[in-house]
């Protein structure tokens, strides 16, 4: 103890009249390290995905190989999109269980539409404004009729699912050519690493969601309702249309997020994103997101998706292991990361 | 003296002026027709007892209270206050009592958020460090990183930063309700310099506290209210602290006099076998070392203003809160409480103040919540069975005068007064051996009243260690047989009850100044 007196001194600012709450030597270090402590869980899925890595590279060629790395941002594209939209929501303390669904709208739409001949420049908008559109109708329900956000996304999901097959019960293929061109455009960055549209896009999602939550008012918002509604609303902040924006975020990202999965399957079919939504949740959640809202970054829920993928290529490169193995493992780890949130919200009251 | 005075000086013309704001809740008039006046570079003081009206007040003026009638004017213009966002735009800032920040938002954050400095890329965080800086400053806080989560402070440096949120657009209204109550002296002192200084900035201020010294040390003038009505208007200077006090726990109501000589003659039969002793209980915080000795067969007042500590008392001689220091010994042996149950499991029958929300489980019917403490004391291996209910039930219904008809309703439905009955007949069935009860008779008509203080006598006369916690000083004198006093946090002084102690010796001890010599110790 006595050691630890002499560094508090440096380390406080001129004339502290007020003594510092006890630290723990490990908070200790990461005062030193400037690590904000709100940072400290996605820290923590930094760490897990840098062992998975390490794991990954010792037991396999090739693993650590920029075409490997390159698939797994190509093949999860649309996860991260879904998972930024997801992150808005829960970071108000609300769910988004429509989201699979949507997704899956979205993509039934686009083909469903470019088969009938309409172009591509007015399907891609249109259907991520079905999206935003099932959002807002979400959104609403929770607000104006104060419907628990649980109960309004699944009446959502069901609805979507259920317009999937009156548009379409068959998978249709997609073969317009603008769209085909537009889902094939790829980039070589740096040698290895092949980037596509759907990567570019998810990527520009990831950096517009972060300057929204972290540089607007509204992101303030999303952040203070989740600290507590009442509080928000006592601060004088606009918590009515926050509450309904965050839906339409979430609902905007599905309807992209079907946009994207139809460029990589190149068809539409209804019964994609089956359970996708719970992947959304479970990357979020991995990534340090707090499920009754308030701390959390959007950055965390990339992450997220990125251990979820690992895993999943994990599983692939083993060959022998049964597919469902990837559950098995995705489930234990949310199951390690909310048990350590818990810890840590414990030691913080 | 005289309510109503006239002007100090030449007085300003008054930025807020809010005329018969009438404010109601599912039907009750919690605001009746209030006034209220705030003149630039004046500390206005909001008085009132818990429940008078304070806090409606603050919330029809900033929004968050829908008024049923009355106007509000700005300047001589009319306002329409619809949140607080319309407030703050005419330049009204408010503290709310209850926490109104975000927890795990961090300080800058806190302080900045709703009004953050934009520029074109978005919110200019250095910005708005430097000014939520320079606010901390403002209020003697330099110490804290900007960037800690609020949930990390502690409470008192989240009450500053909540008066630092306030003050960081420089309002020319400044509401601060209950500002000093998480404060210790020195924060408390370095606030009201601050409140000083803003006042002669020319910054319109309302202040709430329930600390009158503080109160008297910095306000101008005061209105007190008492059951949603304005009742007086004084300045400051002129008023005596045993008006102000008298004007604010009300008038006595005699229908309860023959309950009074009643208590009189029962005085003195006390069996001196002391039932529960605290020595030197207290809380760091909460309250101040204190010794009381609870008697079967005696009724032991707690008075005192809110926040004088009575209700913290309480709760420290009942394990509801866990005290860091002093005994508890209970029939002679010492015990610790942890928590209501093991309370109860030591025959001590503890009521909250806020019972009627804590308390009662507004979906069971009547009877189960009467037998709710009694099966939770025998375990749930044991259910009692149809026909002991019955008996139990039975025993209090008639002494609480409760109707056989509202049984079997759901104990949500009933007044107020009855819920209260009801739980009084809960803490009942338990047959405790120490009854506390606090606040049993806030917000009941008077019939009730008189039931359950009857009831009460009685379960003196029975040889019931029993605590009486009210803010009607009227109904504390009547009832006990001592009377413990408290402001402050402490325990100021103790009284035996007799025909020479009045409202006036409790108002009067309490009045007195700080360091004055307390009413000597008649025991």
């Amino acid at each position: 103890m006595a050691a630890v007196a002499p560094e508090q001194s440096t380390t406080g600012s001129p004339g502290p009249s007020r003594p510092r709450p006890q630290e723990s030597r490990l908070r200790a270090i990461a005062r030193r390290l400037r690590i904000d402590r709100r940072y400290m869980p996605v820290v923590g899925t930094f760490v897990v995905l840098a062992l998975i890595l390490v794991i990954g590279g010792a037991r396999y060629e090739n693993f650590l190989s920029a075409g490997v790395l390159a698939n797994l941002f190509i093949n999860n594209s649309f996860l991260i999109v879904l998972a930024v939209g997801m992150t808005f929501v829960i970071l108000t303390g609300g769910i988004d269980l429509s989201v699979g669904a949507v997704l899956a709208l979205s993509a039934v739409s686009a083909a469903y539409l470019l088969d009938a001949g309409v172009p591509a420049a007015v399907v891609l908008p249109a259907v991520v404004l079905i999206g935003s559109v099932i959002g807002l109708l979400i959104g609403l329900m929770v607000h104006v009729f104060d419907v628990q956000p649980f109960i309004a996304t699944l009446a959502g999901m069901f609805f979507a699912r259920g317009l999937c097959f009156v548009i379409a019960p068959e998978s249709i293929p997609i073969t317009d050519e603008t769209f085909v061109a537009i889902a094939g455009w790829d980039t070589w960055v740096g040698g290895q690493w092949r980037m596509t549209s759907s990567v570019v896009v998810s990527l520009v999602v990831v950096a517009l969601a972060f300057f929204l939550l972290h540089y607007t008012q509204f992101g303030r918002t999303v952040y203070a309702i989740g600290g507590g509604e009442q509080s928000a609303r006592l601060m004088g902040l606009p918590v009515a249309r926050t509450k309904v924006l965050v839906y339409v975020v979430s609902g905007t990202c599905a309807g992209l997020g079907g946009l994207l999965f139809a460029m990589y399957s190149r068809s539409g079919y209804s019964l994609t994103g089956v359970a996708m939504e719970l992947d959304a949740i479970a990357a979020v959640v991995i990534g340090g997101t707090l499920l009754t809202g308030g701390t959390g970054f959007v950055l965390g829920s990339v992450l997220g998706v990125l251990v979820l993928g690992l895993i999943q290529t994990i599983i692939t490169f083993e060959g022998t292991l049964s597919s469902w193995w990837t559950k098995i493992v995705i489930g234990a780890l949310l199951l390690v990361f909310v048990v350590l949130q818990r810890v840590l919200t414990l030691r913080r009251t | 003296m005289a309510a109503r005075t006239a002007p100090m000086e030449q007085p300003a013309a008054p930025v807020v002026e809010m005329h018969g704001i009438t404010v109601e809740y599912a039907g009750v008039r919690v605001l009746d027709s209030a006034d209220l006046v705030l003149r630039p570079g004046e500390v206005h003081a909001l008085m009132g007892e818990n429940g008078a009206g304070k806090s409606t007040l603050i919330g029809a003026l900033t929004g968050t209270v829908p008024i049923v009638a009355g106007r509000i004017l700005v300047d001589g213009v009319p306002l329409t206050p619809t949140g607080v966002a319309r407030s703050r735009a005419e330049g009204i800032a408010t503290v709310f009592q209850e926490s109104h920040l975000s927890p795990h938002l961090s300080v800058a954050e806190n302080i900045m958020i709703g009004h953050e400095v934009r520029g074109r890329f978005g919110i200019r965080w250095a910005r708005c460090r430097e000014r939520a800086a320079a606010a901390l400053a403002t209020l003697g806080i330099e110490d804290v990183d900007l960037r800690t989560p609020l949930e990390a402070l502690s409470p008192a440096t989240k009450q500053l930063v909540a008066v630092a949120r306030a003050i960081v657009l420089e309002p020319r209204v400044l509401v601060l309700d209950e500002p000093t109550s998480s404060l210790d002296e020195a924060e408390a002192a370095q606030l009201l310099g601050v409140v000083r200084r803003l006042r002669d900035q020319g910054v319109a201020i309302l202040f709430v506290s329930h600390f009158l010294e503080q109160v008297f040390e910095v306000s101008n003038r005061m209105t007190v209210l008492r059951d949603g009505r304005v009742v007086a208007e004084y300045c400051t200077a002129e008023v005596e602290r045993a008006e102000l006090i008298s004007k604010m726990i009300g008038e006595d109501i005699d229908a309860l006099q023959a309950l009074h000589s009643q208590r009189l003659s029962h005085h003195y039969a006390g069996s001196s076998q002391v039932a529960l002793r605290a020595t030197s209980i207290g809380r760091h915080g909460t309250l101040e070392p204190t010794d009381v000795d609870l008697v079967r067969g005696e009724v032991v007042g707690f008075a005192g203003l809110r926040g004088s500590g009575r209700t913290e008392l309480a709760r420290l001689m009942s394990g509801v809160e866990r005290a860091d220091r002093g005994e508890l010994w209970l029939d002679g042996s010492r015990v610790q409480l942890r928590g209501p149950a093991a309370a109860l499991r030591h025959r001590i029958a503890v009521s909250s103040e806020n019972l009627r929300n804590e308390g009662i489980v507004a979906g069971l019917t009547v009877r189960e919540n009467i037998v709710l403490a009694l099966q939770a004391l025998r375990g749930w291996t044991r259910p009692l069975s149809r026909a002991e209910q019955e008996a139990v039930v039975d025993t209090y219904l008639d002494a609480l005068r409760l109707s056989h008809e509202d049984l079997d309703r759901p104990a949500g439905e009933l007044s107020g007064g009855t819920q209260q009955k009801v739980m009084l007949a809960r803490l009942l069935a338990t047959r405790p051996h120490v009854l506390i009860l606090d606040e049993p008779t806030r917000g009941i008509d008077i019939a009730a009243k008189l039931d359950i203080q009857r009831r009460v006598a009685k379960l003196a006369g029975e040889g019931v260690a029993v605590v009486f916690i009210s803010s009607q000083l009227d109904e504390v004198v009547r009832l006990s047989d001592r009377i413990v006093v408290l402001k402050d946090r402490e325990k100021i002084g103790e009284l035996s009850n007799g025909p020479g102690v009045t409202v006036d010796t409790i108002v009067e001890m309490i009045a007195a100044e700080l360091d004055g010599p307390a009413a000597g110790d008649a025991d």
